[in-house]
């Protein structure tokens, strides 16, 4: 049985997701991207393979995505992570959508419409507002586990709480100012959270549907429901929200085998 | 994967003399103490300072060489640690930056030990504020006259008073040039604005073959080769050089020649080049197969208003109708027509950091047009010499996905 591949290599993690031929996944890969893509996109295809109980010759066709997607030497060919977003996304929603991926470095708002084609597209701007980086650095500041991030944030009782700067720098001082003040942790990590959310309503206007994927939905759960509130909006989530991107490109490498 | 090669435009080596030859003959003019040198802003009153006999030198254009050496980054430090904000236009701190260090690219070029000193400074605000500050540095530090004209800026349909207030800076200025050069060569003078005019419409009809299908030249051709059409208007060399340049560009457009090979989308891009990227995202839009056939950038060298029998009037009317000191709605109108001329599938906006007149994307103008045009756009935040403003990899990443979009609406 023939498989496609789609493998996203992120700048936090590396992904991989192997589709047969009816389109059903059947394995999945994650780890951490470092500083050798090549190898990471290697052991996610494997970690894949193993859970698909396949070899790796079955590999009929393969797609690389995200920021080291011309480094995987085994991919027929490359897209970028925000087509594979949204080819993803529709997958799972196939209908006019409006996706959010918020990942490690960047985040991205992709608007699709009904037959799944892209109809425009933002990037945050060379900062790390609005990005998982963001929430890294003050969960570090607050000495928190990220995956304990979502729920510190959960138990949050003061909805006044907002962080005034989105510059990572200056939030890290906000912070501890706002720690001597008294303000409590949770209120402090939903606030972080809630900062993260408002950046994707500066990129552009956003109605209708919005899918949310990336790897800070799949951390950090809490901003589903924050990014409905912040964009007045329904949010869905794909599952697994981590792969939408290598499921993506998994999808465009059974279209190019079918091509 | 062989890297596809961009195809090389013949009179280059032509250009590389004449410019070669412009640098070291304003470098031989600053040692010679009977001639005189002004410095002088990219579109300020070059043709008057001809009149007068100076040899005329643009810091801009240095700027910009410092940059495309990718040297620009190094020396911006310099500056700001003197007050000039990382903020404010990066061609000035470069090349403030640059000379308090005491480097000049000129060096390794041409083997121009430093940039001439000027007898005066002559600036036009239209291309911002920003250039009567970075001349006003080099006056205080040499102790030279710094004059300037002061535009009119957000203007719409050109009136006469706007015209006239500006033609009436420019004879007010020739009585202050007078005092440090003498009298003025009226002969002189409207031959220059004669020239300028003939350079003029040739550099036009350079960048027009940019309208062929497949187009002849791309925008980053046209960023080096504009190179005379700034420093050299005025000047029978220029007009030389740009016809033996349109010549091969025609015969290029006759014999269906195309700049990009397998061209098969064709962009607009609005905004400053990225100097120190110009070569990567020169290749990027070769592989992808997609020519940036126009921009506004280049056709800022263009002023068919130019008339010898009129030079005051008919210079104050061209450094009017620049497109940088017009309005949102007479912008839009030139883009759009642009646009529709060069038959354009999407806009390219570079948002320069530190280049705000020169970074249309932030009032709404790229959504406004997208919709009047019902073509896509995208946004590219980067800066013209500082390139700590820019990411290479979402720049990349951005325009593959801006292909791809246009690959899916075909």
């Amino acid at each position: 049985m023939g498989l496609y591949a789609g493998i996203d290599v992120g700048s936090g993690y590396t992904k991989a997701v192997l589709l047969d031929e009816a389109g059903a996944v059947v394995g999945r890969g994650l780890t951490h991207s470092g500083a050798d893509f090549a190898g990471a996109a290697e052991r996610a295809r494997d970690e894949a393979l193993a859970e698909a109980g396949a070899e790796l010759g079955q590999i009929t066709a393969c797609v690389s995505t995200g920021y080291g997607r011309t480094n995987v030497a085994f991919a027929t060919s490359n897209r970028t992570e925000i087509d594979c977003h949204a080819r993803g996304a529709f997958h799972h929603f196939p209908r006019a959508i409006t996706v959010v991926d918020i990942g490690g470095q960047d985040n991205k708002v992709i608007r699709v419409d009904d037959r799944g084609r892209r109809i425009n597209f933002n990037m945050n701007r060379k900062c790390a507002a609005g990005t998982g980086s963001f929430l890294e650095e003050i969960a570090f500041w607050l000495k928190i586990p990220l995956e304990e991030f979502s729920g510190l944030a959960d138990r949050s009782t003061d909805p006044d709480v907002s962080l005034g700067s989105y510059c990572t720098v200056f939030a890290k001082t906000e912070i501890l100012a706002r720690i001597r003040e008294g303000v409590k942790a949770e209120d402090l990590a939903r606030a972080a959270i809630e900062s993260v959310a408002k950046r994707v309503l500066e990129t552009q206007i956003i109605t209708g549907t919005v899918v949310l994927t990336g790897g800070v939905v799949a951390h950090v759960p809490r901003i589903r429901q924050i990014l409905a509130k912040v964009l007045d909006t329904t949010v869905e989530v794909p599952p697994e929200p981590q792969h939408t991107g290598a499921l993506g490109a998994a999808l465009a490498a059974r279209n190019l085998a079918n091509s | 994967m062989s890297e596809v090669k961009p195809k090389r435009i013949a009179a280059a080596k032509q250009m590389k003399q004449v410019m070669a030859d412009h640098f070291l003959g304003i470098d031989a003019a600053s040692r010679d103490p009977k001639r005189k040198v002004a410095w002088c802003t990219s579109v300020g009153p070059a043709e008057l300072l001809q009149g007068f006999g100076f040899e005329v030198y643009y810091p801009e254009n240095h700027a910009a060489i410092l940059g495309a050496t990718r040297q620009a980054t190094d020396y911006i430090p310099h500056a700001n640690a003197v007050g000039y904000s990382p903020d404010i236009c990066s061609y000035l701190t470069a090349d403030v930056g640059a000379f308090l260090k005491g480097h000049t690219p000129l060096t390794q070029a041409y083997g121009i030990e430093a940039v001439p000193k000027p007898d005066v400074l002559v600036y036009n605000t239209n291309q911002c504020r920003d250039v009567q500050d970075w001349f006003m540095w080099y006056a205080r530090h040499w102790d030279v006259p710094c004059l300037g004209i002061q535009t009119h800026r957000n203007i719409g349909p050109v009136a006469d008073d706007h015209v006239t207030s500006i033609a009436a800076q420019l004879e007010r200025l020739a009585g202050e040039l007078e005092a440090i050069a003498g009298p003025l060569d009226p002969d002189r003078f409207r031959e220059s604005v004669r020239l300028s005019r003939v350079c003029s419409e040739l550099w036009e009809k350079v960048l027009r073959t940019g309208t062929a299908q497949p187009a002849a030249l791309t925008f980053f051709d046209g960023t080096i080769h504009m190179g005379p059409a700034v420093v050299l208007r005025g000047t029978q060399v220029a007009v030389d050089y740009y016809t033996a340049l349109l010549a091969e560009l025609e015969q290029r457009v006759s014999e269906g020649v195309a700049a990009v090979e397998g061209e098969r989308h064709r962009l607009y891009w609005e905004g400053m080049p990225v100097w120190g990227k110009l070569r990567p995202l020169s290749q990027q839009f070769l592989e992808l197969n997609t020519c940036v056939v126009a921009s506004t950038y280049c056709n800022s060298w263009v002023f068919n208003q130019l008339d010898p029998d009129d030079p005051y009037r008919s210079m104050a009317r061209a450094y009017t109708e620049l497109f940088i000191v017009r309005n949102d709605t007479v912008k839009e109108d030139y883009i759009a027509a642009m646009c529709d001329d060069y038959h354009v599938d999407g806009v390219v906006y570079h948002d320069a950091k530190t280049c705000p007149n020169n970074s249309n994307n932030r009032y709404g103008m790229p959504q406004r047009l997208s919709e009047r045009l019902d073509l896509p756009h995208l946004v590219i935040n980067g800066d013209l010499n500082d390139l700590r403003c820019y990411s290479e990899e979402q720049a990349r990443t951005s325009i593959e996905a801006f292909v791809e979009q246009l690959d899916q609406a075909d």
